[in-house]
């Protein structure tokens, strides 16, 4: 790789150790993929993935501490993935004593690192930095260091912006020396589709079971999407942002995702159209019998498959505003017609402080609050990853928060019909 | 027997006992819970996964297309080799994908003591042969020996 001298002298140590050690993270990173250089990064703010105090992950916190004591601090301002714990998600006393004693115990000790690293705000915990309310939006053609998969899937796809999936610390490393290796996604080379998938269904395919099935096929390729601008349009008004982001965070979790192009209407795809395709990509067929494949295929691993839900989890990714506003008004509908006054099953959606804040301000809330449901700021899959929850039967429109818990996944439809209705699934 | 010829990414020599996936290896959905809880054999706990599902990785030449999932894999990478629960050597039939090379790079630049050789590009043919249980030693020239 070649270095500026600026960043020879880092790495010869001219700024001390610990930054040489990061930049001779960065530099093995890049040399990993034959990175040829290093480039600026160019968004205002950055965003990690690492946001819980989990005490395994003790080694990233003294590594951390390594860095503050040494007095270097990142040189963006970032957000960071949703807090794991709030206490108004129902958990029992059993694992409040697990999540506050055992899993989560550096939860306050890793948020003071983060703020002297350099954290935007108290409440910039969310997996949906990009929305308007939270205020961390790059630009198009901006460089990043972020990680967290399905808000670098987004950022690529949706905003036009080049990033790598980056992993945790990798992210932070970044932002402190400034630059990231030049390779993957940040090319044009890199950006090309090497898969073509088309849509052949007869009705819009649900968003995270289409993210769910091209993730799986595709990997870590980068696939051109034809024929979803017939389900969801060719803007990017706010109702396909946010199909968008359910769609992504599925590929970048059930495959390795970092970047789609949908024909006329992401950035890229609108403005190069089917010029972005590889010579020789190959094919994917979506129609209604393959997704019926795909979620048939998902594993059931509750202790019994025909265990009544506990409790059910919406918003991973974090809710959008509008969504929040639209499952209020189909939950009252759905009460309305199964003839209940509140949630059947312990339901609770999950969105980014900010946009809680926003929707805490509109009439909605008190309705949906009168529903039954409760809202909150936390990471569902942090709530989910022990082995208590592992027996608890819990159910979710989110392919992400399927693939890494015991948690079954349902259509939006089947999910209403089940917290309004009851009964067996 | 048969030798296979890769790409360095994180040097050094091993022997070992080979687990085989043909699907890509999630690292946050196989890693994170054993770690959490303290099995120290890092019985794979990713239901998706029916290659690994329930076997234990620490110590084995980990024979994989690539890793997948959350952008946290590499750091629980680097929480395994810092708690000395990793695999003895991760064996790709692929090119290395950016979040086992950050776990990779991580543990080699900020962990002492932690020798883990990483080695990609091994083909297709590779994951065809190798099998759970076969023996794998791994040279510093990047040779993979599979019998």
């Amino acid at each position: 790789m070649q270095l500026t001298a600026e960043q020879q002298q880092i790495l010869d140590g001219a700024k001390g150790e610990t930054l040489a050690k990061v930049m001779k993270t960065m530099v093995m990173y890049g040399d990993a993929f034959e990175a040829e250089k290093l480039v600026p990064i160019t968004s205002q703010y950055n965003h990690l993935v690492t946001s819980f105090g989990l005490k395994v992950m003790s080694p990233v916190y003294d590594l951390m501490q390594q860095i503050l004591d040494a007095g270097v601090t990142s040189g963006q301002k970032f957000s960071v993935d949703p807090r794991p714990i709030d206490k108004n998600v129902p958990a029992n006393f059993l694992q409040n004593i697990v999540f506050n004693k055992l899993m989560y115990s550096k939860q306050d000790f890793y948020e003071d690192q983060l703020k002297k690293l350099g954290l935007m705000d108290d409440d910039a915990f969310t997996c949906t930095c990009y929305m308007d309310e939270v205020g961390n939006k790059p630009k198009k053609g901006d460089v990043l260091s972020w990680a967290e998969s399905s808000a670098v899937v987004y950022a690529n796809s949706v905003l036009g912006a080049r990033c790598n999936r980056n992993s945790g610390i990798i992210d932070i490393m970044g932002s402190i020396v400034g630059y990231v290796p030049y390779f993957g996604l940040l090319t044009d080379e890199g950006r090309k589709a090497t898969w073509i998938v088309k849509i052949e269904t007869t009705e819009k395919p649900e968003a995270q079971l289409l993210g769910s099935a091209i993730g799986m096929k595709v990997m870590e390729d980068v696939p051109y999407v034809v024929g979803l601008d017939k389900w969801i349009g060719s803007e990017l008004n706010d109702e396909a942002c946010t199909y968008l982001k359910d769609f992504g965070a599925a590929t970048a979790s059930n495959g390795a995702v970092g970047l789609y192009h949908i024909e006329n209407l992401t950035p890229e795809a609108r403005e190069q159209g089917r010029s972005l395709i590889c010579e020789g990509a190959r094919e994917y067929v979506i129609d209604d019998a393959e997704l019926e494949r795909v979620k048939a295929n998902y594993p059931v691993v509750w202790k019994n498959a025909d265990a009544v839900p506990k409790l059910c989890f919406m918003g991973c990714p974090h809710m959008s505003l509008q969504q929040l506003k639209d499952w209020t008004d189909k939950i009252e509908a759905a009460l309305k017609e199964y003839g209940n006054k509140k949630v059947v099953i312990p339901t609770v959606f999950t969105a980014a402080p900010k946009i809680l804040e926003q929707f805490g301000k509109t009439e909605y809330a008190a309705r949906l609050k009168n529903c039954g449901v409760i809202t909150s700021y936390i990471c569902p899959l942090m709530y989910m990853n022990n082995p208590l929850c592992k027996k608890m039967p819990v159910i979710t429109s989110s392919n992400k928060l399927r693939t890494y818990t015991s948690a079954r996944y349902y259509t939006d439809d089947e999910i209403l019909k089940a917290i309004t209705k009851g009964g067996k699934q | 027997m048969k030798k296979f010829k890769g790409r360095i990414v994180t040097p050094g020599t091993v022997t070992a006992d080979a687990v085989v996936t043909k699907d890509g290896f999630n690292t946050l959905a196989s890693m994170q819970m054993a770690l959490q809880f303290g099995d120290k054999a890092v019985k794979c706990g990713d239901q998706n996964n029916p290659y690994l599902h329930g076997k234990p990785l620490a110590g084995k030449a980990l024979c994989l297309p690539q890793t997948i999932g959350s952008t946290t894999g590499g750091l629980v990478l680097y929480c395994a080799c810092a708690m000395k629960t990793y695999p003895a050597c991760m064996l790709f039939a692929n090119h290395i994908d950016s979040l086992a090379a950050a776990g990779a790079v991580l543990a080699d630049v900020w962990v002492d003591g932690v020798t883990m050789p990483v080695i990609d590009c091994l083909g297709d043919e590779f994951l065809d042969y190798v099998k759970d249980g076969m023996k794998i030693t791994v040279e510093t020239d990047g040779t993979v020996t599979v019998e």
